[in-house]
């Protein structure tokens, strides 16, 4: 039986270190030419530098720095007016020339902080957490392992190497320790990746895709006795990919940690792989085994020196940021903290913004949107923003409602079908043979129809009782297969029975 | 013909009394009767090497502009990639490894119609000094085939003494153009770092490694520096200026006034008696022509080989990691990957690479890091003061090349500090990362061995040393009459 979360918090101060590794939206590698298409054909997008070929030599992508400086500033670090990249050394075959090209000792941003607010049953609460450190990197290629049963390299027949993404420019976003979150410490961690993520969609830095592993999140957890000060052991979970992971990672990490201490037992220092199916880690490689990495200043590299002109530069051309423009948002929509603080949970913000612009009514957007669209995500167990609906569909549908070509729910019918890849929402219209009864005869013949079934409740409307002519009005629409507009059905009856 | 300078040979090609295809043909002919002997090239490209020679025959029918050394003949040391021809590095590691690239110094050849004959040998990734750690067995010296003719690029240096090309592209991490061309009585120049792109030189130690041309007379060392050198963008380390003059300063060889430095450090003990004598008849040559003679103290130069040696090796044992069986060259035994890069490391890696990597890895581990690699780049610092200060007295340093001829195949291969020490004079030079240039300076007394005479001048001020390289050949070439290597004995004759 595992222990309540409730017991770990009334015991124990959880500890978070956060590290975010992005993947850069440029065009070009980290070290070379080549393009950074997700998903082409494995080994397309490579050339003797990012396959580490004997001979080759990096040479640092300009824009990657630009980018990295935006990210610093956007999270109010001190930009390094010089810095170096170093080879962190290891051995590993999906690493071309085993050893990553990185930042070590001399990053190019330090010590920001990013501000989080997390609603509470108290209300909202804010927290600021800090950062470490910002450093470029690039990234290494992927491992298919074949064979076998698990898909890890154990047990496989082989291995396929795809260097693709090898030499990507990644960068790497370190939190100092984070205290004094208590048992919103899940919370805060997802708050805190999530605010990251909006600011770097906003800076047009990275696609941010967490299901792509275009970011992607360590989460450093530890225990300490309330009142102690002395830090605990930590795990590390490693590469959790998506927000509601992170939340559910570090409670699931507190427990555990929780369970071992209380039984008198260790917390040892170690990588976890978090699962998505049972919310459950387990163990990665043991920080016992760690290499030493050897790191020391990359030779083929100059120093990194950007001027304060670009560094002043970038920092003017800074977009606002999130919490400005949420603010906005939701002034202009006339949405209360609640219905905005569920848009954001939802991760709906620049869909409903989107639609709004499209020319939606702000309301009836944001009920498509974390209504049945949001359902629908819910039980796929993926985010709104990763169905294939836009908000020119939605817009699109809210359109045809207004006009009374679509009821409520035979749109419901048409967002199914886009996100079943049926089409464009005029054409599963058309395909599925949606449309709204509105002929004044077809809709009297199926009243005559509903009265003759039920002549009882229609002498009881006929004798004033209006509410009664919902059975009737419920006939109708099954006659019609919902097809019919409701409040066209419930006028015509009406009128019928001598009540409009 | 084939002992003609490269610049004569250009000339010829001009005027058109020879054409691109017969040189280079007159070149293959002499690989094939001595090369036996030498063992300088570990392939040959025939078929390339004579399209290349055709392409620039039609090139120049045609009346187009062609650069100084278009269609004269060139030996690549086979640490540089070259599309499409076998690169070996002469480890056993890299065997039957054709690159999909051209490095930077060949794209420029290239373009200048310079015709590449083949892959020269060398000490396995550029370590030794002596070609015997080639993994294809050692090139023998043409003066005396019993003897070493210097390393890494062994292979280079004995392709020029023995006729085999009139040029060749050697790289230098500690002296590995200058060594090498002391003691086989040829031209050869380390430019200043970021003079010459690396872009394709397969590294060895990253901040060290630098290509150059390697030749039998200054001039001709000259155009090649010419022809190659420059900014590269694929390099971030290459130099972004113009190349210094240095074809104009060889042909001028006018020494009055230049203040010349004798390092003190760089003579002495250790030194062979005959190749200080002829040092000092060379100092006494550019004295006669109007230099001024300076003496001049490196007090930190002490320190040089031991920081080299813990250098060199750390960026090699990162630099050589690549080498995993994964992408490409050999690939030894089965099982997991851990399992298969273990076992083509042991057999691909020759033991003098394996002592790098292993020194490399100790001197870079944690807790080891500031005592060793840290140490090291302090002294490294500290010698490019000694230079900076030096070049203050003078406008050139000059030593000995090496502190002796070239001994004996075999003699020093089990005792690897005697071998590091033939690299004495020539290390801190790449340790400031400024050129340094070997020209002979004569026979030694005692084994009638050539000696290398070492010109150092300031980062990017190369046209210096050209310049009183070109004065003492001139000067030498009076005295003796007659090339150096007309006295070396002739190949092939069975």
């Amino acid at each position: 039986m595992a222990l309540k979360y409730e017991d770990v918090i009334a015991k124990y101060e959880p500890v978070l270190g956060l590290e975010v590794h992005v993947e850069l939206g440029t065009e070009s590698k980290m070290f070379c030419g080549c393009n950074t298409v997700f998903g082409a054909a494995p080994n397309t997008q490579t050339c003797p530098v990012c396959l580490g070929l004997p001979g080759s030599l990096p040479v640092v992508n300009g824009k990657a720095i630009e980018y990295t400086i935006a990210i610093g500033l956007a999270l109010n670090c001190s930009i390094a007016p010089f810095s170096r990249f170093a080879r962190k050394n290891y051995f590993y075959p999906d690493m071309p020339k085993n050893f990553q090209t990185s930042q070590y000792d001399e990053p190019i941003c330090v010590n920001g902080y990013l501000d989080v607010t997390i609603e509470t049953e108290e209300g909202p609460k804010d927290f600021r957490i800090e950062i470490e450190r910002v450093h470029m990197e690039e990234d290494t290629g992927k491992s298919l392992h074949m064979g076998g049963a698990t898909g890890r390299i154990h047990g496989a027949d082989y291995s396929l190497l795809d260097y693709n993404r090898a030499g990507i420019p990644l960068v790497e976003i370190v939190t100092k320790v984070v205290t004094g979150t208590g048992k919103y410490a899940p919370e805060v961690a997802r708050a805190y990746v999530s605010e990251l993520r909006d600011i770097l969609r906003g800076l047009g830095v990275s696609d941010v895709k967490m299901e792509q592993g275009s970011l992607r999140c360590d989460a450093n957890v530890s225990l300490r006795p309330i009142g102690v000060e002395k830090l605990g052991t930590r795990s590390e979970t490693k590469n959790v990919n998506s927000l509601r992971s992170v939340e559910r990672a570090v409670r699931g990490e507190m427990i555990r940690h929780a369970e071992l201490l209380n039984k008198g037992e260790k917390v040892i220092q170690e990588t976890r792989h978090f699962h998505e199916d049972t919310g459950l880690t387990t163990p990665g490689r043991s920080k016992e085994q760690a290499e030493d990495y050897r790191y020391f200043p990359e030779p083929d590299l100059v120093p990194v020196a950007p001027s304060i002109e670009m560094i002043e530069k970038i920092r003017a051309s800074l977009p606002e940021k999130p919490s400005v423009r949420r603010k906005k948002l939701q002034e202009a929509w006339q949405v209360p903290d609640k219905e905005m603080a569920a848009m954001v949970n939802a991760d709906v913000l620049d869909q409903v913004e989107a639609t709004v612009k499209l020319g939606t009514d702000p309301t009836r957007a944001r009920g498509w949107w974390l209504g049945e669209i949001a359902r629908i995500a819910n039980e796929k167990g993926v985010s709104a923003g990763e169905l294939p609906i836009n908000a020119s569909d939605v817009a699109e549908i809210v359109g045809l409602i207004e006009k009374g070509e679509l009821t409520d729910k035979l749109a419901r019918q048409v967002v199914e079908g886009v996100i079943n890849g049926e089409g464009k929402p005029a054409e599963i219209i058309k395909n599925r043979g949606i449309q709204v009864v509105s002929d004044d005869s077809s809709l009297m013949a199926a009243i005559e129809k509903a009265i003759a079934a039920q002549p009882d409740v229609a002498e009881k409307v006929r004798g004033g009782h209006v509410p009664a002519a919902g059975a009737l009005i419920g006939a109708v629409m099954k006659e019609t297969k919902g097809q019919a507009d409701a409040a066209k059905v419930r006028e015509l009856l009406l009128k019928h029975l001598g009540q409009a | 013909m084939i002992k003609s300078s490269a610049t004569q040979m250009a000339a010829a090609l001009a005027k058109g009394e020879v054409s691109s295809l017969e040189l280079t043909q007159l070149h293959l002919d002499q690989i094939s009767k001595v090369d036996s002997q030498v063992n300088a090239f570990l392939f040959v490209d025939t078929e390339g090497a004579l399209e290349q020679a055709k392409q620039v025959d039609a090139k120049r029918q045609k009346g187009e502009k062609l650069s100084p050394l278009a269609g004269v003949p060139l030996a690549l040391k086979d640490v540089m990639t070259q599309k499409g021809v076998p690169t070996t590095c002469g480890s056993k590691m890299l065997e039957g490894w054709r690159p999909p690239y051209d490095s930077t110094v060949v794209t420029r050849l290239k373009e200048n119609g310079v015709v590449i004959l083949g892959k020269t040998n060398m000490d396995e990734f550029a370590m030794g000094s002596s070609t015997e750690n080639s993994a294809y067995g050692p090139t023998h010296n043409p003066w005396d085939l019993t003897r070493i003719p210097g390393g890494s690029g062994g292979g280079s240096s004995a392709a020029l003494a023995a006729f085999e090309a009139p040029l060749a592209i050697g790289t230098d991490t500690g002296g590995s153009i200058r060594q090498p061309a002391a003691v086989t009585g040829t031209v050869g120049v380390k430019p200043t770092y970021g003079g010459v792109s690396r872009y394709g030189l397969v590294a060895f130690s990253s901040s060290l490694d630098q290509a150059g041309p390697c030749a039998r007379t200054v001039l001709d060392a000259a155009y090649l520096h010419e022809a190659i050198g420059g900014y590269d963008k694929l390099d971030s380390t290459s130099i972004n200026a113009p190349i210094p003059p240095v074809v104009a300063a060889a042909k001028d060889g006018n020494v009055k006034g230049m203040k010349i430095g004798v390092i003190k450090e760089l003579q002495g003990d250790g030194y062979q008696p005959g190749v200080l004598e002829l040092f000092n008849q060379s100092l006494e040559l550019l004295a006669a022509q109007g230099a001024e003679i300076v003496e001049v103290s490196c007090k930190y130069f002490d320190y040089a080989l031991a920081a080299y040696y813990l250098i060199a090796p750390s960026e090699c044992s990162s630099n050589l990691a690549r080498f995993d069986a994964m992408r490409y060259g050999i690939r030894v035994g089965e099982g997991s990957a851990e399992e298969v890069m273990n076992k083509t490391r042991q057999v691909g890696f020759g033991r003098e690479v394996k002592r790098r990597i292993i020194l490399g890895t100790y001197a870079l581990s944690s807790g080891y890091y500031d005592a060793y690699y840290g140490s090291a780049q302090k002294v490294r610092t500290l010698i490019s003061r000694d230079f900076e200060n030096a070049f203050q007295q003078a406008d050139v340093l000059v030593s000995p090349t090496a502190p002796t001829t070239a001994f004996k195949i075999g003699e020093k291969a089990n005792d690897p500090i005697a071998m590091y020490l033939n690299d004495i004079a020539t290390i801190p030079t790449n340790l400031a990362g400024i050129g340094g240039m070997s020209l002979p300076s004569g026979l030694a007394k005692e084994d009638g061995l050539p000696a290398g005479f070492q010109i150092m001048a300031p980062a990017m001020q190369d046209d210096r040393m050209y310049k009183a390289g070109a004065a003492l050949e001139a000067a030498l070439l009076t005295k003796w009459g007659k090339p150096i290597l007309d006295s070396a004995p002739v190949l092939g004759a069975k």
